[in-house]
């Protein structure tokens, strides 16, 4: 198929930018997004332009690397990352809109490249456990109930893509660092930094410019791995309850 | 035929720190015998990390608590991003949880015997004794395995192997373990216990005086090449796998970092043992970028196989059951479709081969979980691979609850890597490489579910309790700076090549190479390698490479974002790997693991080994880009398991 591209062209972090267009021919429907732009900067450089820069690694939607927003929607109009997103779901003749996540907290370094550091600092602040390599008692000397693993499993899926950031109107990280505090602070293992790691990990993320959350769910929608909006209500009553504690003593 | 086949062979290559004594107490009696560094003495020391995987990941967490001064490297934006993240299916561990006969010395067993006995016994032994404490260690750390409902952990079987012994989280057990030390590395960040640089990559080792002291690396960002140094530098940069273009291995991961070890003295050994997955998603076209696979647990489960007669296009469902061939059930009945890997890829290139494969172009297998839906509904299918599932969905959109998978192989590790010692240290004294960038512990094939252990082992346990006896015994090195003669000409060096590919402005683009190398290295050091085949592909990679320098197009410049530029120089390390990668698996002129010589195999097509002659590691010293390297021999002694014919049948 054939189609036209509108692409967030921005030199580096300290220039302006704008949307550039681009005409792409002979697209397959079995190639995934990627792909598509990858036959776009084969031809750029051959004709010695400066090909589009984005993130990308694992191409299984597992390292979170990779970040686009479509058409206006984080990762695109199907619930998987950018990089599991398959040419099938477009037309031929399209025209697809292709930015960077856009966020405050989240710099563009290059074109649709953006600084996502902020959620490792955010992690920095709180979200492990203090286990010293070799101070480990016996795997099964502590039993996890079922539904608390599966909890906690559901919440640890996180790839730290930064799509709820890109969604959010607010450009809010709730969805992130919730996804962090209830996989930890719901296992045994998690219990003693229960408090520390909720009140630590959300003054982080406020200290990193990310917006307030006004629980309009666009975070929950865009996320790739499913982490749901009630993610957001459990961290807010860790939170209450911490700061509750934190106040008794 | 270039004068790179004419190899000489040195003196042979001995693993000096390789305690002797009964193999359980070796691995007690070396942390025993090792120096000891002096808590407040280990802040005045700094090691490089490079790469954040789960061996980098680990290891830079634990030499951080231990009091280290870490200074850590990845590529990635993040250190959580690091390639280990993808790993599916589980990590062993000799626990025997389940009662069902498992012991450290069966998981020693079945490791060698995987490695169709080609590793070494010592540091089998060593992973195979560490397991267990692997998974306290993450359990610990709140790694979300799967549970049992009394809230014990699950288990779950993998191939080459007759018990249950592989933990698992869901298919996405790497994420849950690298998170685990990306959490324990992000706890020492915050502390100031570990300087991290992150977009940031090695190009280069300094050695001063026979010692590593230092990397040059790139800060992806603005462009900027600068020195780092140390007292130690320890390699975490993963396999080589990437070499054939198409692989399973994320788009970045590269050899750079220990192809330019190599050449800065560090032997490079069996660099011609890649591990070929059974079980990936088939290409689909010119335009593919990268494999998936489907994690080997789905062999639990589902059963391969293709039509019993040539050439049948009938759709799956239309096959009768009569009319099926479940060929590794037929083969090799006790293993079934649990076999190892090398040998289920083997297999299904054979049925291929003889015009039975389907799907397009007839490259693929069915992998059937028609009877596991039958046998235990649905919804038990679904909780345990759903997520395999939904991925093969999206990529392929074909329904696996309704059609069978399709699969076929595709280059997924590399055992091979930079020879080690029991220590795992390399040939250039305090240059220490862990997890798949050493080739230590899984010979020439490396079973399900090992690779993760292997990374843990190193990064947690064994090279933090190494790496005290190398800096005890040189704890006053001279402090290096910038103005070094050495670092100036290895900087200038690094400078000088990438200005160079960015200045031939020619007319193919670094992808173009990368893809026209990785279709050789399939052809002729793929699945199987023929002596004529290989030297086809010896005669064809300096032409490559010849060309690529004239005819290599870089846009931009260096000093700024520059991902051409970075694929480029990725490249020029692949061209010279590569053919180091042909010629050791030339010089093997056995079968072995996945290495798979035409010339030898037993009558009915298994791989032949040759024990009389090849019973050793192949180390190999650099002389020179296109020069014959030197061969130094680690032969290899078996006095626990004896070298057998493998047998899965």
């Amino acid at each position: 198929m054939k189609l036209t591209l509108r692409v967030w062209r921005q030199r580096n972090a300290d220039a302006d930018g704008a949307m550039s267009t681009y005409e792409v021919d002979g697209i397959s429907s079995d190639m995934s997004f990627l792909e598509m732009l990858d036959t776009l900067n084969e031809e750029l450089i051959l004709r010695g332009e400066d090909p589009v820069a984005f993130d990308h690694d694992c191409r299984e939607g597992i390292c979170g690397a990779c970040s686009l927003v479509i058409n206006g929607d984080a990762h695109g109009p199907e619930r998987t990352t950018t990089c599991q997103l398959h040419m099938r779901s477009f037309k031929d003749g399209d025209t697809i809109d292709i930015e960077p996540w856009r966020a405050s907290a989240f710099p563009v370094i290059k074109d649709l490249v953006v600084d996502r550091s902020a959620f490792d600092r955010i992690i920095q602040a709180g979200g492990y456990v203090t286990a010293p390599t070799g101070a480990a008692p016996e795997a099964h000397a502590t039993a996890v109930p079922k539904a608390d693993a599966d909890f906690a499993f559901e919440h640890a899926e996180c790839i730290g893509c930064g799509a709820c950031v890109a969604a959010c109107p607010n450009g809010a990280a709730m969805l992130f660092t919730s996804a962090k505090v209830n996989h930890l602070n719901v296992l045994p293992q998690g219990a003693p930094e229960r408090e520390t790691r909720v009140l630590d990990m959300v003054a982080q993320m406020d200290e990193e410019g990310f917006g307030g959350c006004t629980l309009t769910g666009e975070c929950a929608t865009a996320c790739p791995k499913g982490i749901p909006l009630m993610s957001i209500t459990s961290m807010n009553r860790e939170w209450l309850r911490a700061t509750r504690k934190a106040g008794k003593r | 035929m270039t004068d790179y086949v004419n190899y000489s062979t040195g003196a042979p290559v001995t693993d000096v720190k390789a305690p002797d004594g009964p193999i359980n107490e070796r691995w007690d009696k070396r942390r025993f015998e090792a120096k000891l560094v002096n808590p407040a003495n280990r802040r005045k020391h700094t090691v490089i990390v490079v790469g954040t995987g789960l061996a980098g990941g680990s290891a830079g967490a634990t030499l951080a608590e231990q009091g280290y001064h870490v200074v850590q490297f990845c590529y990635q934006d993040s250190p959580r991003r690091a390639h280990s993240i993808a790993a599916q299916g589980g990590i062993n561990a000799a626990k025997n949880y389940r009662n069902d006969g498992d012991s450290v010395h069966r998981l020693f067993y079945d490791t060698v015997k995987g490695g169709d006995f080609r590793a070494r016994e010592s540091n089998v032994h060593r992973l195979a004794q560490i397991s267990v404490e692997i998974i306290d260690q993450c359990v610990a750390q709140g790694v979300p395995f799967a549970r049992e409902y009394g809230g014990l952990l699950d288990t779950r079987s993998f191939g080459g192997v007759q018990v249950s012994r592989t933990f698992y989280a869901r298919g996405q057990t790497g994420q849950q373990l690298l998170l685990g030390a990306y959490q324990a590395l992000s706890r020492q960040i915050a502390a100031g216990n570990v300087d991290m640089h992150p977009r940031t990559e090695m190009l280069d080792l300094i050695v001063i005086d026979g010692r590593a002291r230092g990397i040059v690396a790139r800060d992806l960002i603005t462009g900027r090449v600068d020195t780092y140094f140390a007292d130690a530098v320890v390699l975490a940069s993963g396999g080589y796998g990437n070499v054939f273009y198409l692989s399973t291995n994320a788009m970045n991961s590269n050899a750079t970092a220990v192809w330019r070890a190599h050449r800065r003295g560090a032997y490079f050994a069996n660099p011609c043992f890649t591990q070929i997955h059974p079980t990936c998603i088939p290409r689909t076209g010119d335009h593919q970028s990268k494999l998936t696979l489907m994690s080997e647990s789905l062999r639990n489960d589902g059963r391969i196989w293709v039509p019993k007669a040539k050439g049948d296009t009938r759709p799956a469902d239309r096959i009768p059951e009569d009319e099926r061939d479940y060929y590794l059930e037929r083969i090799y009945p006790s293993f079934g479709n649990l076999v190892p890997r090398d040998i289920a890829s083997r297999a299904a290139k054979n049925v291929c081969d003889e015009g039975r494969g389907v799907g397009p172009g007839g490259q693929g297998v069915y992998l059937d979980f028609a009877d596991a839906v039958k046998r235990m509904g649905r919804k038990a299918v679904e909780a345990k691979y759903g997520n395999l599932f939904d991925m093969y969905q999206r990529i392929t959109d074909e329904d696996p609850y309704e059609v069978p998978m399709r699969i076929y192989p595709a280059v997924h590790y590399t055992m091979g890597g930079l020879w080690v010692d029991y220590d795992l240290q390399t040939t250039v004294p305090g240059l220490f490489a862990i997890g798949e960038a050493n080739f230590s512990d899984h010979g020439a094939n490396r079973l399900g579910a090992s690779a993760l252990m292997q990374g843990l082992a190193d990064g947690y346990f064994v090279l933090p309790a190494t790496i005290n006896d190398y800096l005890a015994r040189n704890p006053h090195q001279e402090a290096v700076t910038a103005g070094h003669p050495v670092v100036q000409e290895v900087l200038t060096e690094t400078e000088d090549r990438l200005n160079l590919l960015l200045s031939v402005d020619g007319d193919r683009t670094p992808d173009s190479f990368h893809r026209e190398l990785g279709e050789l290295m399939w052809e002729f050091c793929g699945m199987a390698r023929t002596d004529a085949g290989l030297r086809k592909a010896l005669e064809r990679i300096p032409q490559i490479r010849e060309e690529f320098w004239r005819r290599i197009k870089v846009p931009g410049t260096g000093e700024e974002f520059n991902q051409s530029l970075e694929k480029a120089n990725r490249v020029v390390d692949y061209l010279e790997l590569a053919e180091l990668m042909c010629l050791d698996a030339l010089h093997r002129a056995e079968s072995c693991g996945g290495h798979f010589r035409e010339e030898s195999q037993t009558p009915d097509g298994e791989a032949a080994r040759r024990d009389d002659e090849f019973a050793y590691a192949a180390a190999w010293e650099f002389t020179g880009t296109g020069d014959a390297p030197v061969l130094h021999k680690e032969d290899l002694v078996f006095e626990y398991v004896h070298p057998t014919q493998r047998s899965y049948a």
